[in-house]
């Protein structure tokens, strides 16, 4: 399984006047997988994107396709297409035209082109708007007309640079429902650039998570979203509650002045730590059976949840629960060993606080709904 | 109520341009018509038009000369504004400034440099002298004049089409290379289409003022070939008898380069109309 590594970035460096974009990026990409490239912008995502298309050369390492060093090799001679941001469809040509256009500049006979052409509409249920002009479309339309144009020309990898952005999103969630059947139908690597973590997990088989021209980690969505390898990825991922620990002994962590059973080990007695307990694995409870005690400090209802602030000792968390709480309530906490997460100390720890500002701004909400009773 | 306001607040800013283009514009309009269509006792008459024959030499001349100068002009702005495009932003402002810097010297004084460059004893002359190469022939020939127009009318060629291919998205140029084009297909399949409307306003602005050219082809061609515009110069100075027939031809010539305005407009508009329609 190893040996299917179909795109290979070793120590790809990027500096754009004096700032470096990537930094001594690795990373391996497989045949026919979905893989995301996540990150908040100026991480190094499209760029990344840009070396693999061949628009960008790196300064320093190598890129490689299919065991072959490509650096070289110009973007009209790589074997990937590009859905590009903004889409970048010829305005001057109408959609039967730029789905065909690299087909003609492969000088394939006009019977094949029709072929081709006809059977992308038919893919991206286009068919009956060969002849309209690129802006008569919906911004939708453009977006299948882009994909149209990449996949005639039977790319072996597609590389997609936040092409839902732009879209509103009933239509992103229809998008990434047929992205992904095309990927399956075709059986070709889509490389994903997006900033959206829930797009990230919900289409991808693994996901790079990127920051400051690096990567965090790499690894499927349950990888990434349970087992986060510093605060970063825990923060960028979804909530979580990022605290300070220290290890007592393997499967034992303290943290907000209390031990607790989890399931890590492997770091040496005494170590410091960064916990993540991710707000839906929190479970509330009576004070007197809690393993940890604080006050309700703000709750907002979210249809299916309630998502509730619990000052613990001066530190805010967040806590998602399907039952309903009254502010200046005491609870009680339960973290069960499972819920517990355990990252080594990184350049992003201590970086991430707490939920007080995010708890302001509800404080405020709920002081309006007080108000009104 | 609110709409009214701003038609009439419309209206008044537009008041001075339209005195302005009444006075400088449609008057004078008239007058060349009036004087077109009136013999020497002010009663109406066609008869003008009659000495149209004489003068067939010179229009054909003049449409001949503004042909070639607008595709001598062409087939050197294109590629020099292709090149442009490609240059960091810092040496594009600078080229920009060269290509207008002409603009900003009146062209008679222009023109007179060229006599000096040219002439038997002129500058080139000179120099080519004192290498042993002749002095060659360079003023007073139909060439020369062509020269000038050239020269000229460069600018006007150069500045749309830059405008028009700077504006280009750099991603479509990416897009079809991701397709597989190379340079030569990027240029052919994405720039120059997408070029179009700024070569096409580009020969209308040097093919316009080519064809109704003068002082150019006097000072330059040396009195050898007489263009159209020349023509209406020339029978202008002679006095009032001949405004009858300068103006008949300067009708014609008008008409000429409306009739050309409107076949490039069609040809611009095509692209838009077609993407409105």
């Amino acid at each position: 399984m190893e040996k299917n590594n179909l795109i290979e970035l070793k120590n790809v460096t990027l500096a754009f006047e004096g700032e470096t974009v990537l930094d001594r990026l690795n990373l391996e990409i497989r045949d026919k997988e979905f893989i995301t490239l996540l990150g908040p912008s100026g991480c190094g995502k499209t760029t990344t994107l840009g070396i693999i298309a061949g628009f960008l050369e790196p300064e320093e390492g190598d890129v490689f396709f299919d065991g072959k060093r490509i650096n070289d090799v110009p973007a009209y001679k790589r074997q990937v297409n590009t859905i590009f941001q903004r889409y970048a469809l010829f305005p001057h040509l109408n959609v039967y035209e730029n789905i065909a256009f690299g087909l003609r500049i492969r000088k394939l006979p006009e019977n094949e082109i029709h072929e081709k052409v006809t059977e992308m509409l038919r893919l991206v249920n286009m068919t009956g708007l060969e002849k309209r002009k690129i802006n008569h479309l919906s911004g939708g339309q453009q977006q299948r007309v882009a994909i149209a144009r990449a996949l005639a020309n039977n790319p072996r990898v597609l590389l997609l640079d936040e092409p839902l952005a732009a879209l509103d999103l009933m239509l992103r969630k229809d998008m990434q429902n047929e992205l992904k059947k095309i990927q399956k139908q075709l059986g070709i690597t889509f490389i994903f650039v997006t900033h959206d973590q829930e797009e990230a997990l919900s289409m991808s088989d693994r996901v790079v998570v990127m920051d400051n021209g690096r990567i965090q980690q790499i690894g499927t969505p349950k990888d990434i979203y349970n087992e986060p390898t510093n605060a970063f990825v825990a923060d960028f991922i979804g909530e979580s509650n990022i605290l300070d620990g220290c290890m007592i002994q393997d499967y034992e962590a303290e943290f907000s002045g209390k031990r607790f059973a989890c399931l890590d080990s492997g770091f040496a007695p005494g170590q410091k730590v960064d916990v993540v307990v991710r707000p839906e694995d929190v479970d509330i409870v009576p004070v007197e059976q809690g393993m940890l005690s604080g006050i309700v400090t703000s709750v907002t209802f979210l249809g299916v949840h309630y998502e509730i602030i619990v000052d613990i000792g001066g530190f805010k968390w967040m806590i998602q629960t399907t039952d309903e709480h009254h502010i200046d309530e005491t609870v009680g906490l339960i973290i069960e060993p499972d819920a517990i997460h355990i990252m080594h100390k990184s350049e992003y720890s201590g970086r991430y606080g707490d939920y007080s500002t995010y708890s302001d701004e509800i404080d405020h909400l709920s002081d309006v709904e007080e108000d009104e009773k | 109520m609110r709409r009214n306001h701003t038609t009439i607040g419309r209206r008044l800013i537009a008041a001075p341009y339209l005195v302005w283009a009444a006075i400088f514009i449609v008057v004078p309009l008239f007058i060349m018509l009036y004087y077109a269509l009136t013999d020497d006792n002010g009663v109406f008459s066609l008869a003008n038009f009659a000495t149209l024959g004489r003068y067939k030499n010179a229009f054909l001349v003049s449409i001949l000369y503004a042909l070639i100068s607008t595709v001598i002009t062409l087939v050197i702005a294109y590629p020099l504004a292709y090149i442009m495009t490609k240059m960091p932003i810092s040496t594009q402002r600078f080229l920009l400034i060269l290509v207008m810097l002409p603009m900003w010297t009146n062209f008679l004084i222009r023109t007179y440099s060229w006599i000096s460059l040219l002439s038997n004893t002129g500058i080139i002359n000179t120099l080519l002298s004192k290498i042993g190469i002749g002095p060659l022939k360079l003023i007073n020939r139909p060439g020369t004049v062509i020269l000038g127009m050239v020269y000229d009318y460069m600018p006007y060629m150069i500045l749309p089409i830059y405008t028009v291919m700077s504006k280009i998205d750099r991603s479509l140029t990416q897009a079809a290379e991701d397709l597989g084009a190379n340079r030569t297909h990027v240029l052919r399949k994405v720039v120059f289409p997408l070029s179009l409307p700024g070569v096409i306003s580009g020969i209308t602005m040097v093919f316009v003022p080519s064809i109704s050219t003068f002082y150019i082809s006097q000072k330059l061609g040396g009195n050898k070939t007489m263009l159209i515009g020349d023509v209406i110069e020339y029978l202008f100075n002679l006095g009032p008898d001949y405004y009858h027939v300068a103006s008949v031809i300067s009708m014609i010539l008008t008409v000429m380069i409306l009739v050309c305005l409107f076949v490039m407009n069609r040809f611009s508009g095509d692209d838009e109309g077609g993407a409105i329609l």
